[in-house]
């Protein structure tokens, strides 16, 4: 079972609640998709408010909510956002986001790796969203961070994993768990990162913008445990070329 | 600083633009400068619907399904500048007033409790509302609104900075015309009439650190099809040279308007598509806003296909949230006159989400 920070999930897919068309289909996308983490952003939500769109349809019991600092374009504006939703939301759980350019939604890794030092000194659990950085992942590991989210893509694009070279090395590195988040943009992309041996990936866009959400989460939950089936039970690996299957070819010296 | 280009060579880009261009900008992955061109050439027309799909495909990726809503407030119709096609022009024998800070406070508390989060503060160019006066009336509205926005007279690059700090989000300023010729006829007195000075405006706001930049022009004013090149050329200079701002674009239709201006180049709704679309596909990470200007009909038909905001329930003379038949002039009169309630309910049975709050003033306290 997936462990972040002391506490387990069965589900090793986590969701968003970004995009959709109403509050309702975001419900009944994320109880299809068998989510048990769910991030908010903070600048679309107040969590103090029972009464917010999103907020007032999102059981409480059922999933972990990991406010999300999108929006800030450094690390002096994720603290004090952080610091406001555990005030307002009672969670020291927190998707750290510091994405300045607000084209591509790409991560700062300096400001990030600076609040993400501070936010874990202020006893918060921090899962910062990175880039697909191997070093920046030890180095946020090192700093506490709680688990890593190196992207796939870019924010929204659905290109897949096309950071699949350096994911490799962030998980054959890392101590914590890695969650692959962004740019996945079908299940066979979910499935491939957990192929790959990621402990859980995130996915928003892709389910949220679907013709039909509620299938579309359903399909993501079976590639994600799909994927992690086939890593645990270890997968053959991938050759150019055929193996020969009578080896001796070319040994025939040999006494 | 962004130059505009000779308008004639705005124009004959436009103009020389195939059918096979427009096909490869339809096909290009990331259309460039030459393929906005050609899909705001009339060589263009015939491919309203594929230019449809495209924007809507690249709108719901990058948005979702989701629009953007906000309200207008006008604080004041007071103005120097005798625009010709402009209702608050000074030539224009109209009830003037600028609404006091308790007054203004009055109407965006009415405005929060219609249900609106995001403001967007209006007023014409007069001294009485300078960077003092809005300075004060963000610090006073900015606990309440999680986005306080302006469109008022250019400001200084420190006058920004301190609209910032006092908690305002962003700034539209639109250009009105890139034709420089058609420009010094419209503005012919007053400030406004220094063409650069305007046009350097929304890198001043940029460059002060607000979050987001609106740009755009007047459709009427002169050839559209050139202005549209224009703007997106002027986009592109601001993403290169500010690319940790947001920045939006918007493009208002003459409307009735007290003077009786009579557009000399109207732009009908065909056309008005079409540019939405075109910027669209050259930038899908724009914010295109869609006003009251136009009628409820077109607003609920354009839904998804391009614009990501639209206000609600507007009115554009200062003080007419709270007297609707008080005597101050209004800047035009509105095309859609559907409640903020009505509005968001006809974007909910197209199946997207209105999106009231979709930023936060947290934000901004750390610039203090």
């Amino acid at each position: 079972m997936l462990t972040i920070a002391g506490r387990e999930f069965r589900s090793r897919l986590f969701g968003g609640t970004g995009k959709f068309a109403s509050a309702e289909v975001m419900r009944d996308a994320l109880v299809a998709s068998g989510t048990e983490m769910v991030t908010v952003a903070l600048r679309r939500v107040d969590l103090a408010d029972p009464a917010d769109d999103i907020m007032r349809v999102l059981d409480r019991e059922r999933y972990l909510l990991l406010p999300n600092t999108s929006g800030a374009r450094d690390a002096r504006e994720a603290i004090r956002l952080a610091h406001l939703a555990r005030a307002a939301g009672g969670t020291p759980w927190l998707k750290l986001e510091v994405t300045p350019d607000p084209r591509t939604l790409l991560p700062d890794p300096v400001e990030t790796l600076k609040a993400t030092e501070e936010l874990v000194k202020d006893g918060f659990i921090v899962l910062p969203y990175m880039n697909a950085d191997p070093i920046l992942a030890l180095r946020l590991q090192d700093a506490g961070a709680a688990a890593v989210m190196p992207l796939g893509s870019p924010i929204g694009t659905n290109q897949g994993i096309v950071t699949a070279f350096q994911v490799r090395i962030i998980i054959e590195q890392a101590r914590v768990p890695v969650v692959v988040d962004a740019g996945l943009g079908a299940p066979s992309h979910a499935a491939q990162a957990m192929e790959m041996g990621a402990d859980a990936v995130l996915v928003n866009t892709a389910i949220a913008v679907s013709g039909d959400p509620v299938r579309m989460a359903r399909a993501f939950a079976m590639a994600v445990a799909a994927g992690r089936d086939a890593y645990e039970a270890g997968l053959g690996e991938a050759r150019e070329n055929a193996a020969a299957s009578s080896p001796e070819t070319g040994l025939d010296f040999l006494r | 600083m962004f130059v505009t280009p000779e308008f004639e060579s705005l124009r004959s880009a436009v103009a020389g633009a195939t059918e096979a261009d427009v096909r490869r900008a339809l096909e290009s992955i990331r259309p460039g400068e030459r393929d906005l061109a050609a899909l705001l050439s009339p060589a263009a027309e015939p491919f309203l619907a594929a230019m449809a799909s495209r924007s809507a495909a690249a709108t719901g990726q990058r948005f979702g399904k989701t629009i953007q809503i906000y309200a207008p407030l006008y604080v004041s119709n007071l103005c120097a500048n005798r625009c010709l096609y402009c209702g608050f022009s000074a030539e224009n024998r109209i009830d003037r007033r600028a609404l006091s800070l308790d007054e203004a406070e009055a109407e965006a508390v009415l405005l929060q409790k219609r249900g609106f989060n995001h403001l967007l503060l209006v007023s014409g160019e007069a001294p009485a509302v300078g960077v003092e006066y809005l300075e004060a009336l963000a610090l006073r509205l900015r606990d309440r609104f999680a986005a306080i926005s302006i469109e008022v007279q250019p400001l200084e690059t420190e006058g920004y900075a301190r609209l910032f700090r006092a908690g305002i989000t962003g700034v539209a300023v639109y250009q009105e015309t890139y034709d420089r010729v058609t420009y010094g006829r419209m503005h012919p007195a007053g400030p406004k009439s220094d063409y650069v000075y305007r046009l350097a405006t929304p890198a001043r706001g940029a460059a002060a650190g607000l979050r987001e930049v609106g740009i755009g022009f007047l459709l009427g004013l002169s050839d559209w099809r050139a202005e549209g090149l224009a703007v997106g050329l002027h986009l592109a200079w601001l993403r290169k040279a500010f690319w940790r701002t947001a920045f939006t674009v918007s493009f208002p239709r003459m409307r009735p308007a007290a003077g009786g201006f009579q557009p000399p180049q109207p732009v009908n709704e065909r056309q008005l598509t079409q540019l939405l679309f075109a910027l669209r596909i050259f930038d899908p990470d724009l914010g295109l806003v869609l006003s009251t200007r136009e009628d409820a009909r077109y607003r609920d038909g354009m839904i998804g296909l391009g614009p990501t905001r639209y206000s609600a329930g507007s009115c554009t003379a200062p003080g007419g949230y709270g007297s609707p038949d008080g005597s101050a002039g209004e800047q035009f009169s509105v095309g859609d006159h559907r409640s903020i309630d009505e509005v968001c309910a006809a974007i909910r049975a197209k199946g997207f989400d209105p999106v009231r709050k979709d930023w936060d003033a947290v934000f901004q306290q750390t610039a203090a």
